[in-house]
């Protein structure tokens, strides 16, 4: 028998709240299986997993070879063939070797079979970087696979999120890439009393403001509400929306709240270029132009691949300094609110 | 099997293996310290008990072939003679470093000594090992490029397609896998249906042989036989290095998926304890000698330590530089 879920009002980590979600989805549907690099032994590169080898046993927490083209594709084939996968790559910079079996099988199939075939596959991936890994373990490409049509892309940067969306992501007939910020892995936090479920539509307001709206996700995220809470001190009041879902994006939130505070700055990891914050800002400009008092600013990480030293590292990446920095240019590019 | 016959030393060659070694076991000893220090940061992957890989293999290259490694490659870069200054600078994110502090422990380059870097991304370095021998058929250089990595990244495809690709076009690759037994925590027999690396090899028509990666004689031997076998250019040559890490398999690593004795087991029977006990067994050395190695290399490493933390950080006005090698706009 496994042990009881722990009290949902108790302090967990971020880390502790995907692995909950992870084990209440095993206990759940029999279907459900967790297979990846190092899931089971090890315990998960980043402990998410640790512990449930040996609660679920090796059918179930299932070890892969480095193959990562060939354990996506397999839980594309398992999930046609009527099992719940959830893969973990372990981290988004490796999704690379499996491209070709997220885009051309995945996000394809059921289009590609006139709605013959689905994909009821969950792909969870670390995303990010923050942690010294240099270039090639730092990407952040949630962006860019929020390009592509067919998948689903979720952002969890909440405790709450942490904990319930991997069970909205199961309940989906299609193919849901779950992207996991490893910075955000010790990040301790408590549930939200009473809740029981998450939905995958709508962004939040995680504080409420009236003079600008940052747009972020992930660990922009808590960047963001450092930034807020340091424009409080100066008496900006900044409303900070989490995307929480990068496709289909909630574009609604997005541009309810700018037309509140008619201000807006974009946080996001993802290079500038070609971006996901290209895409917000396009959203924004198509539909809410008139009524913005200045043009809209972007924060995102350099143009460069990340590097290793940690004072280059800290200048690519957004910061609550650089995000402050640019509300304060909004707003004097529209005079003061 | 691999080859266990005792090969002949002397006393001159005897030590400057024993040397080369152990300028890499003080250099990984104290990168494990300054890790706890905080002086170095990121994935810290060292290369404790595979001494005699690097030391064996690098010795039969010439300065002009090409050499392509992974993201545990300290070793490999110092024997391959990059300054133990440039690469402890490196591992600081020193301006000075190998990669001027971009690229860190996983990615030391060096264009003067044909080290084609540093790859964490594994099984990555395998396509460009190809490519690099391939320009070397086209441009007729008569020099060869050595490709490391470990048995994990054997169940790539990258792998499997740089293998048939070097053998269909004959290319002067020497592919050296490090087989330590393990991918992070999962052993080979749990990730690969055959275990024996060099007959997936044989599978492409390559020649293939297991070499007992502990004796630092028997990798020498090998690689430079294997080494003027390629350089004749008639294809690529696979050895699989039989070898074992002893330390974690980076810093973040509690070992759950192996036994403490089995690791002790290991270090019995380690590079540098075989080569010591030979040595001594033949009379070759003596343990001052072995003291007087030893200081010597520390004193190495504490120069390099020393020159990393003098040394100055690159210039955040710099960051964008080297993302294009022409001019942008
Ligand atoms: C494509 C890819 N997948 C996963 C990883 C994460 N990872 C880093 S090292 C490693 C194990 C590789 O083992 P092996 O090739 O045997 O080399 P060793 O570490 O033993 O030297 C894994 C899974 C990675 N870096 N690249
Ligand atoms: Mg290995």
């Amino acid at each position: 028998m496994p042990d009881p879920l722990p009290d949902s009002r108790s302090a967990m980590s971020y880390r502790d709240a995907v692995r909950e979600a992870l084990r209440s989805a095993l206990i759940a549907d029999p279907r459900v299986f967790l297979m990846g690099e190092d899931v089971g032994r090890y315990g998960g590169s980043y402990a998410v997993s640790k512990g449930l080898l040996e609660e679920f046993g090796a059918d179930r927490i299932r070890d892969t070879p480095l193959s990562e083209s060939a354990f996506v594709g397999a839980g594309i084939g398992a999930a046609l063939g009527g099992l719940k996968p959830i893969v973990e790559v372990m981290t988004v910079n490796f999704s690379l070797l499996a491209l070709d079996q997220i885009m051309n099988n995945a996000a394809t199939l059921s289009h590609m079979s006139g709605g013959q075939f689905n994909v009821p596959l969950v792909i969870r991936l670390a995303t990010g970087a923050g942690r010294q890994l240099a270039a090639q373990h730092s990407h952040s490409l949630e962006g860019w696979y929020a390009h592509i049509p067919g998948l689903r892309i979720l952002t969890p940067a909440t405790i709450d999120d942490a904990r319930f969306m991997l069970a909205a992501a199961l309940a989906c007939p299609d193919p849901v890439l779950l992207f996991e910020h490893q910075y955000l892995y010790n990040m301790e936090g408590h549930l939200t009393a009473g809740l029981e479920a998450v939905n995958l539509h709508n962004a939040a307001i995680r504080r409420a403001g009236r003079d600008v709206t940052l747009i972020a996700y992930g660990w922009s995220l808590h960047k963001s509400l450092a930034a807020a809470e340091e424009l409080a001190r100066t008496g900006i009041e900044a409303e900070v929306l989490d995307l929480r879902t990068l496709r289909p994006l909630d574009e609604q939130a997005i541009i309810a709240s700018v037309r509140r505070t008619r201000r807006a700055v974009i946080v996001d990891e993802g290079w500038r270029s070609g971006s996901l914050s290209a895409e917000v800002t396009t959203r924004i400009v198509e539909q809410a132009f008139y009524d913005l008092d200045a043009p809209v600013v972007r924060v995102c990480t350099a143009e460069v691949p990340v590097p290793y030293a940690k004072h280059l590292e800290d200048a690519a990446l957004p910061s609550p300094d650089r995000i402050v920095a640019a509300v304060r240019t909004v707003l004097e590019s529209s005079g003061s609110p | 099997m691999t080859e266990t016959v005792e090969l002949p030393v002397s006393r001159e060659h005897g030590l400057e293996l024993l040397r080369e070694m152990l300028r890499i076991r003080c250099f990984e000893d104290r990168c494990y310290r300054l890790y706890g220090e905080t002086k170095i940061r990121g994935f810290l992957h060292l290369y404790n008990g595979e001494e005699a890989v690097a030391v064996g293999a690098m010795r039969s290259l010439r300065p002009t072939d090409a050499v392509v490694s992974t993201y545990r490659e300290h070793g490999h870069a110092i024997v391959r003679g990059i300054p133990m200054p440039a690469v402890m600078a490196e591992l600081f994110g020193k301006q000075t470093g190998c990669s001027r502090g971009r690229g860190g422990s996983m990615h030391l380059f060096d264009a003067s000594r044909r080290f084609y870097g540093g790859n964490a991304i594994v099984a990555g370095g395998l396509p460009i090992a190809v490519g690099l021998a391939l320009a070397q058929k086209l441009l007729r250089q008569n020099d060869i490029t050595t490709c490391f990595f470990g048995d994990g990244a054997v169940a790539e495809g990258e792998f499997h397609e740089s293998l048939n690709l070097a053998s269909l076009w004959k290319l002067p690759v020497l592919f050296l896998c490090e087989n330590n037994l393990y991918a992070m925590g999962t052993a080979l027999d749990q990730a690969q249906a055959e275990t024996d690396i060099t007959t997936k090899a044989r599978a492409y028509r390559m020649a293939a042989q297991p070499v007992d990666g502990m004796d630092v004689l028997a990798v020498e031997t090998m690689v430079s036989r294997a080494v003027d076998e390629v350089r004749t250019g008639r294809g690529p040559i696979l050895l699989e290095m039989r070898t074992y890490r002893f330390r974690a398999h980076s810093m973040f690593d509690p070992q759950l998926y192996r036994d403490k004795a089995e690791v002790a087991q290991w270090e019995r029977k380690g590079p540098i304890i075989t080569l010591t006990t030979r040595l001594k067994a033949l009379g070759l050395m003596s343990e001052d000698d072995y003291e007087r190695c030893e200081r010597e290399a520390n004193a190495e490493v504490d120069a390099a330590v020393q020159f990393a933390e003098a040394s100055p950080w690159e210039s955040v006005a710099d960051l964008e530089r080297f993302v294009y090698a022409g001019p942008v706009a």
